[in-house]
This record gives structure tokens, C-alpha cells and sequence, in this order.
């Protein structure tokens, strides 16, 4: 392997930028450990948000005048950065949507309900979080498709091996996966899935809500034919995701919301629908936010994708070691080369609500729970595990603090 | 506030819970579920001769400190009491005996007992759950 000299990540210096770390919890410092579940906000975005509403700010799309004019060329920027972020082909396939929850139902009403049928397979993974998971559950069961799932080995990988089996249960029309599990931080080999769904003439929607604020996401390379994406796990504001999707099969699909905006002509008739994406952003969208998660992208480019995802390598292999000192400590999911930097565990016999809460006694905020993911806690045989995930800011210091918190959840409640 | 949480009574029912078991042939039995965070409880009641008076209460289940030591410290309250009273039991009364600051998805955590506890008790005699119950809904109640 060549060896690049990346630009090293100095997550203290990154830290700086981020207003949140100057609180004090319970009167100890902020150890922020959850940002799998959404990331803290760097002063970039914050600032470039507060400028476009005290400079910018109309609804776009509609007026003549000047700040019309700015506030659509701020969202319409939004949308090339985003495009340009994942490698899109035009910035016409980046459809905005809430957030990535909301962009993969666009794909399962208005992709889905068309094109499922009886004896059609929908394949999902045993990972999936409950967003790429419910959404085909449900249109798969409305449609009389057969919902499938590709099992796990014991690390938590994909059991890829098993691909054919369940090929042979009908026509494979959809594979749903994620591409970075958000309970086990397992990176999935999402590429050959899309390859092999590609071979049965199946779509490959990936979900890359967890993958994008860690590592390049080209949706090219990738080969999948929808991408979703949601802005406030990498540094960006809550309100505002991204569907990304081949442009023949946007122009294909039917709208999913309607009303303003969407629309090309209507009378008391009939109505036409807008061109793509206009077709899928009905209503007053969520504007300052684009603009915010545009901002985001920018700051996390510019710190560097493959930086971040080096630094929270690291930063796995070093909680996973401090973790392992600790023999009453259990963790879940693969090892460290194929994992991002999420770290899913237990204590021998504490509830994980109990570790969290005394771990928030230590400024430690850690996510304790089922993470949206109870077909896999079921296969793991846990109710709950608590989590801590790592982002561009993270420090060793914080997990040191965990560790030291753990040990005194023990000394507590053993 | 975790110093807080975990008082010394607390620990204490959580370590050595009072009742904890099953009764077989219960004249009332009521199990429920928090799927937020996978926490459990069964509760096994039986009643004196008079059919009302409560002669013993346990439970069984698994789950964080603060819903199991919360049900062990119902088990303490509920022995001896009328089971009409107890059916109608407010909230508070039981949270005054717990007397920890409680974060809103802790608070389910430590009313989980006393939900389960009454179904045992209404669907025994046959009453309806409180209207204010119904704020348990993410309780599974089975
Ligand atoms: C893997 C994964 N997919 C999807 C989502 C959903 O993201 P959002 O809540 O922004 O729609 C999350 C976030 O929790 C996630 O971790």
C-alpha cells in the first residue's frame, strides 16, 4: 500500500470551533460522547445560518426581488454543495428532504408502491436502523412483497454468503442497506451489494446517514441508485437531509407530498408535476438549514473526510483497548479495521439506563437504549446497550473520562 | 443528579429487593414492558379472606436500578392495604416514597410496577384502568 501523508486531524484544535464544550455538565466538563445520534454545531455553521436570515433571508423560488433572489441563490447553492459532497452527477438528483428518514419514505411511497408487487423481494439487512427498516417493512406488507433480511455473522458483518439463498425467494426488487451501522459501527460492504442487486435488476438504496459524516460518500463509486443523507449528524442543523437518486428514476416516480411548488400546471382538473427535484419539495422548505447544511459540508471538507475518518479509527482502536482492561465490560460489533468509530456495550449486569445516568453525573453523555435498532438488539439477545460514538472533536481525554465514569457506575451499582 | 438518583434507599431495594418471586395460583397477576429500554415486570398479588385485603404482593422482572427498586418499594407499601385503595393509588404517592428528582423517561421507569400492579388489581375485580393511565401508553401492558 502507497503510503500518503494525510493531514493529521488535531481534534483539541477542531474543539475550538465548537461552542458547546465551553457548558459545564453538572459542574464537570462536557465529554461528548453521542454523536452518532446527532453532532454538536461548529461556530461556521452556526454564523453562516445567522447571516443568511440577518442578510439573505425570502422564500425562495417565488419572489422578483433582490432578497428572493439571494435566499434562493443561498438554497440552490445548499444543493450544489450537497451534489458536489456525494459526488452526484448534477445537482438536480439532490432532492432536499427533512431529513434522511424522510428521504428514504420518498423512496418507499414513491418508488415503492409503483414498482412492488407479489412474488417482488425487498431485502434489508438485520443492521438497518429502524429508518431503512420500518418504511420497507410497511410498503413491502401493503404491496404483498416478500420483506427479507440478510443475516449477520457473529462480529456483525453481513452474511453476504447468504445473498443467493435469498435470491431464490423471488424477484429481488429492492436492497435497503446501511452503510455505517449506527448500534455496531460495522463499515458494510455496500458497493457488492449494489453490484448484486444491480445483477438482478434490483435498486440499491443506501443509507448513509451514519457513513457521511465519517468517510467520502461518492454515490458514482458506490453504484447505489438512492443515497440518503441527513445534515445534523455532520456538524450541520436538524430539519434538513438529502435523497440523492439516478435522475431516470426521479423523473419516473411519482411525487410524494403535494402542493406548493411541486407543481407544473394546475386547474380545477388535473394537476402536472414540476421538473426534479422541484417534484419532491412541496411546501416552504426548510431554507436557513440548507443553507446550514451546506456550511457543514463545507467545514467538514475542509477539515477533510479522510482525516476524520483516520481520527475516529484511531479513536475506536483506543476505546476498544481501554474498554477491553475492563473484564465486566462486554462490547458488541467487528474489530477495529472494520469499524467506525462507535462502540456499542454492556456492563456485566447493569442496566444501560443506569450506566448512562451515572456517567451524565460525570459530564459523560453516552446514548443508552435499543438505537433505533430492536431487530438487532432481539439477534443480539439484549434488551439495550449503551453506546459511545466519536466525531472530528473527540478527544482520548473523553474516553479516559468514560472509562473512569464505568468504574464508578460499578463501585455504585455492583 | 446521578448522586442524587442513586440514594442509599434506592441501592438498597435494587440490591435486596423486597418480595422478589412468584406466587403461584395469584388471585391477581399483571406483567409489563418498556420497550424504550427493555425493562420488566411481573406482579403477583393475593388477597386475605375477605378478598380485599392484601395478604402478599411479589414480583419478578429485570431491568434498570430504578424500576426494580421502585417495585420493591411498592411490594413494602402495597402489603396490608385495601385492594381498591391501592387500585386507585395516585402517582405521587408512590414517586414521595422513591424521592429522587426524576428525568421525564426515568419516570417511566419507576411507575412501570405500580402500572402493572394495577391492571393485576382492576382486571381482578373486574374495573376499569384510570383514566390516567392512559399516559403509560408506551407501557406495554399485557
Ligand atoms: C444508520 C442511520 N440511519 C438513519 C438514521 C436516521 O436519521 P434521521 O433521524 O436524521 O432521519 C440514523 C440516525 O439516527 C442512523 O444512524
Amino acid at each position: 500500500m502507497a503510503v500518503t501523508a494525510r493531514p493529521k486531524l488535531d481534534a483539541q484544535k477542531q474543539r475550538a470551533d465548537f461552542p458547546i464544550f465551553n457548558e459545564l455538565i453538572h459542574g464537570k466538563p462536557l465529554s461528548f460522547l453521542d454523536s452518532a445520534a446527532s453532532s454538536q454545531k461548529p461556530r461556521q455553521v452556526l454564523d453562516a445560518m445567522q447571516h443568511f436570515y440577518e442578510t439573505s433571508y425570502a422564500n425562495v423560488h417565488r419572489g422578483v426581488y433582490e432578497l428572493a433572489e439571494r435566499a434562493t441563490a443561498g438554497y440552490e447553492g445548499a444543493r450544489e454543495t450537497v451534489g458536489r459532497f456525494l459526488n452526484a452527477p448534477s445537482p438536480r438528483e439532490v432532492v432536499f428532504t427533512r431529513n434522511a428518514t424522510e428521504a428514504i419514505n420518498v423512496v418507499a411511497y414513491a418508488w415503492g408502491l409503483n414498482n412492488l408487487g407479489p412474488g417482488d423481494v425487498v431485502l434489508v439487512t438485520e443492521l438497518e436502523h429502524h429508518s431503512n427498516f420500518v418504511p420497507w417493512q410497511y410498503i413491502a406488507h401493503r404491496t404483498g412483497a416478500d420483506f427479507r433480511m440478510l443475516p449477520l455473522d457473529d462480529e456483525g458483518g453481513l452474511r453476504l454468503d447468504a445473498l443467493d439463498e435469498l435470491a431464490g425467494a423471488g424477484r429481488v426488487k429492492v436492497v435497503a442497506a446501511g452503510m455505517v451501522s449506527n448500534s455496531l459501527g460495522s463499515v458494510n460492504p455496500v458497493e457488492k451489494l449494489a453490484a448484486w442487486a444491480h445483477e438482478r435488476g434490483a435498486i440499491m438504496v443506501c443509507d448513509a446517514a451514519q457513513g457521511a459524516p465519517h468517510r467520502v460518500v461518492d454515490v458514482q463509486a458506490l453504484g447505489a441508485d438512492f443515497v440518503a443523507v441527513t445534515a445534523h449528524k455532520l456538524c450541520g442543523p436538524s430539519g434538513i437531509g438529502a435523497l440523492w437518486g439516478r435522475m431516470e428514476l426521479l423523473e419516473a416516480m411519482e411525487p410524494f407530498n403535494l402542493g406548493g411548488h411541486m407543481i407544473s400546471r394546475v386547474t380545477f382538473e388535473d394537476t402536472s408535476w414540476g421538473e426534479v427535484p422541484a417534484k419532491f419539495e412541496a411546501g416552504t422548505q426548510a431554507i436557513a438549514e440548507a443553507v446550514g447544511f451546506g456550511a457543514a459540508i463545507d467545514y467538514i471538507t475542509e477539515v477533510g473526510l479522510d482525516a476524520i475518518e483516520q481520527h475516529e479509527h484511531e479513536l475506536a482502536g483506543y476505546g476498544l483497548d481501554r474498554l477491553a482492561e475492563l473484564p465486566w465490560v462486554k462490547t458488541y460489533g467487528p474489530p477495529t479495521d472494520r469499524r467506525a468509530g462507535i462502540i456499542s456495550f454492556n456492563v456485566d449486569g447493569i442496566h444501560p439506563h443506569d450506566v448512562a445516568q451515572i456517567l451524565d453525573g460525570e459530564g459523560v453523555a453516552i446514548r443508552a437504549g435499543h438505537h433505533c435498532c430492536q431487530p438487532l438488539m432481539a439477534k443480539l439477545g439484549v434488551a439495550a446497550t449503551n453506546r459511545a460514538s466519536f466525531y472530528l472533536y473527540t478527544v482520548t481525554e473523553e474516553i479516559d473520562r468514560l472509562v473512569a465514569g464505568l468504574h464508578k457506575v460499578r463501585k455504585i451499582l455492583s | 443528579m446521578s448522586d442524587q438518583m442513586y440514594r442509599e434507599v434506592i441501592l438498597d431495594h435494587y440490591k435486596n429487593p423486597r418480595g422478589h418471586g412468584v406466587i403461584e395460583d395469584a388471585d391477581a397477576e399483571a406483567e409489563g414492558f418498556n420497550p424504550l429500554c427493555g425493562d420488566e415486570v411481573s406482579i403477583y398479588v393475593s388477597f386475605a379472606e375477605d378478598g380485599e385485603t392484601i395478604e402478599d404482593v411479589k414480583f419478578s422482572g429485570r431491568g434498570c436500578a430504578i424500576s426494580q427498586a421502585a417495585t420493591s418499594m411498592l411490594v413494602d407499601m402495597a402489603k396490608g392495604r385495601k385492594a381498591t385503595d391501592l387500585a386507585q393509588m395516585p402517582k405521587d404517592e408512590l414517586l414521595e416514597e422513591i424521592g429522587i428528582p426524576l428525568t421525564p423517561i426515568r419516570l417511566k421507569c419507576a411507575l412501570l410496577g405500580l402500572g402493572v400492579l394495577k391492571v393485576a388489581l382492576h382486571r381482578a375485580k373486574g374495573t376499569p384502568l384510570p383514566q390516567e393511565w392512559a399516559g403509560l401508553d408506551e407501557l406495554e401492558l399485557k
